[in-house]
């Protein structure tokens, strides 16, 4: 059973601050949903919204449709997965995985059958009696999944779970989060600032920023198609040229760069004098000459071979540098430092966004 | 006969005065001490670097065992065997001292269950029961009273009212203890502010004795040892992680199990430790039961101080405070057993 999850125009205040600022959203039952966005943007304000810990300053929170307005933590049907696990340490594996099952008054050797069964799932078999504070990081992460599995939890609420795990693990438990959601098909709200682990496990992703929603989209239609240029700067490497829309054309805008000027789509119906900035990914920028509107050259400052990719970066306008990654097999010399390297790009692939917050280095 | 001290009674045995020891040697304790820390930073040793050995050197480290076992022995472990020897032995005048009555007896702890007529000596046992009982229950009185007021203070309080609420707590402590008897007296005698205030609204029509009924004592002694509860508690549960609350919350628990499975679980080392310190001072204590207290039931010290200070008893003073001392022991062991709790947690 999986329920959805919709915020009605929910605002969220602590004092003069705001948290959260009139957010509006439908996460469809079943669904893998990320919030994705710095630390200080309001996600986990959102996630401990949902689960009840804070009561929204304005609007509304709907869960399978009912308005939890006045529903307290413990009678919601929501599970949430706290960023430090707070796995009870005095409770063995399997106390802690019945624990939801406990406080609901089911008997010991149904809550025991429950916790054996979930141990299964999560790959633990036959650890039930052990204590927390014997297993390793990754086990401790099944278990607190377990845990909130066990009270069979509508939406399960998910606070940068993976943070405190070492890269390998993390990117194994990523697979598992994903396996684990497929196999139970409730909805899963996953909170990070990792946009890898957003745009891997999530079926759609809402970006965030101070608060505000800035995007909501499938992975790669945030990363192809960002609606502002925080997504474009905060989702994905990215290089922006700031400047004035010169020219406009069918769906393509020509902005004045310091690198001249230089061609791109234009979604947001930007018009001549508009203040915007173009972006390029790194990925998409060749080196080589190309059309004039989409080529341009600067000096080679360092270039950082990382094995798959090769990484070139270019002097930029101001102190950021333009980055462009050359693939292995691509067949081109890669300039070395303090060459003058002329980049092209493919002009679908260039993207001018009014001008606007960007994400912080 | 009286005995002035209890070194001149055996003369001979000690050069110096056991009185004139106690009093020096603290001194030349602290003095010592002072000028090691003074020889310590001049050599400026990194601490968190090295072992206790390495840090002060043989000598000097020999030197501070040396000074905490000679201060262990001449000023806690003394008094005492010299007050569990006094305990097997017979009253007896000054001058029949070491003679040929002064023989090793257990007559004094004896006397404690049967006294001298042949029965069983009721008065001084029923003493001893009420005492034990009493201070068992103002320990779970305060234990009731503090795990609030230490859960408020640790997890859900705003660190400005925390510290208000800290301050109107340490604050009354300032002010000795007998003094602060004398107030909570003042308080609840018949024409005292309680009850001329009952008086006053028609609550009562005369005034209600809380001295002579004992419970001016409960309120005394439960507010003596309000703050020895509350640190213990307040530390243990302060560094439970918030997050654990929130699970447990979270998962369905209403927060009575909450407090059940996750916050008394984890603070019972703080718990086993506050109660075993007010258990402790409350059975032991003499100015709240002799101020507050009614003529009824008598405190067990007040027995043991009227030994040693009005019969001039001490043999028989010192066993009966054995006694309390075996007695409070024993049931703070049994109830750490009981429990569940390591002695080591308790007094972490």
């Amino acid at each position: 059973m999986s329920a959805g999850v919709e915020l009605d125009h929910v605002t969220v205040k602590f004092g003069h601050f705001t948290a959260v600022n009139d957010a509006t959203l439908d996460i469809r039952g079943g669904e893998f949903f990320s919030f994705l966005g710095p630390s200080g943007c309001g996600k986990t304000t959102i996630l401990r919204t949902v689960s009840g810990f804070l009561d929204p300053t304005a609007g509304k929170v709907r869960i399978g449709g009912q308005d939890m307005d006045g529903i307290g933590p413990n009678k919601r049907p929501t599970a949430l997965i706290f960023q430090n696990l707070a796995l009870f340490p005095l409770m063995t594996v399997a106390e802690n995985i019945a624990y939801g099952l406990r406080v609901r008054g089911v008997d010991r050797t149904s809550r025991r059958k429950k916790a054996d069964a979930l141990l299964d799932l999560i790959a633990l078999k036959g650890q039930g009696d052990k204590l927390v504070s014997e297993l390793s990081g990754g086990q401790k992460q099944r278990v607190a999944i377990a845990r909130a599995l066990a009270v069979e939890p509508k939406v399960l609420l998910l606070d940068e779970p993976l943070s405190a795990l070492d890269l390998k693990l993390r990117q194994h438990m990523r697979n598992e989060l994903r396996a684990i959601q497929q196999r139970v098909g409730i909805t899963f709200i996953y909170i990070t600032h990792d946009q890898g682990e957003a745009l891997t496990m999530s079926d759609r992703i809402a970006v965030m920023s101070d608060g505000v929603i800035e995007q909501v989209a499938d992975g790669k239609t945030v990363y192809d198609q960002p609606h502002t240029p925080f997504v474009a700067s905060f989702v994905g490497e990215n290089n922006a040229f700031p400047g004035k829309v010169s020219k406009v054309s069918a769906d393509g805008a020509v902005v004045e760069t310091a690198f001249g000027a230089l061609a791109g789509k234009n979604p947001g119906g930007l018009k001549a004098g508009d203040q915007a900035i173009l972006f390029v990914r790194p990925e998409s920028l060749k080196i080589g000459k190309g059309p004039a509107a989409t080529s341009f050259a600067s000096a080679v400052e360092s270039v950082a071979f990382e094995g798959n990719l090769t990484h070139v970066f270019l002097a930029g306008a101001g102190k950021k540098n333009i980055t462009v990654t050359v693939g292995r097999h691509g067949g081109v010399k890669v300039p070395a430092q303090g060459e003058k390297a002329q980049v092209h790009y493919d002009e679908a692939h260039g993207l001018v966004l009014p001008e606007g917050k960007m994400a912080r280095e | 006969m009286t005995r002035p001290t209890a070194s001149s009674c055996r003369k001979g045995r000690w050069p110096v005065s056991s009185r004139a020891i106690a009093l020096i040697i603290p001194f030349v304790v602290i003095f010592v001490f002072w000028m090691m820390s003074r020889y310590e930073a001049k050599l400026g040793h990194d601490p968190t670097h090295k072992s206790y050995w390495e840090r002060n050197g043989t000598v000097l480290g020999v030197a501070f065992v040396a000074l905490v076992a000679l201060w262990a022995l001449f000023l806690v472990t003394l008094p005492y065997l010299y007050m569990v020897v006094e305990s097997f032995h017979p009253r007896l005048p000054p001058a029949q001292r070491g003679g040929p009555n002064d023989v090793l007896t257990i007559a004094q702890y004896k006397s404690f269950f049967v006294s001298q007529d042949g029965e069983a000596n009721w008065i001084h046992m029923s003493n001893f029961a009420y005492t034990i009982l009493v201070s068992a229950a103002v320990t779970f009185i305060n234990l009731c009273i503090c795990y609030p007021l230490a859960y408020y203070m640790a997890q859900s309080g705003t660190t400005q009212k925390v510290r208000l609420l800290m301050l109107a707590l340490i604050v009354p402590y300032w002010i000795n203890e007998i003094l602060r008897a004398f107030a909570v007296r003042l308080l609840l005698a018949s024409k005292g502010l309680v009850n001329q205030a009952l008086m006053g609204t028609g609550v009562t029509d005369g005034p209600i004795d809380f001295l002579g009924s004992n419970t001016g004592m409960w309120i005394g002694l439960s507010y003596a040892t309000l703050l020895i509860m509350i640190f213990p508690l307040y530390n243990a549960i302060e560094s439970l992680d918030k997050n654990q609350v929130e699970a447990a919350r979270d998962l369905g628990a209403p927060w009575w199990k909450i407090h059940r499975d996750v916050v008394i679980p984890y603070a019972k080392p703080g718990i086993a430790s506050g109660c075993t310190m007010v258990f402790m001072l409350a059975a032991g204590s003499l100015a709240a039961p002799l101020f507050l207290g009614g003529p009824q039931q008598r405190w067990f010290t007040m027995t043991v101080y009227d030994f040693f200070f009005q019969s001039f008893n001490w043999p028989r003073g010192s066993a009966y405070a054995f006694i309390l001392l075996a007695a409070c022991i024993t049931f703070v062991m049994l109830m750490l057993k009981l429990f569940k709790v390591k002695l080591g947690e308790a007094i972490r």
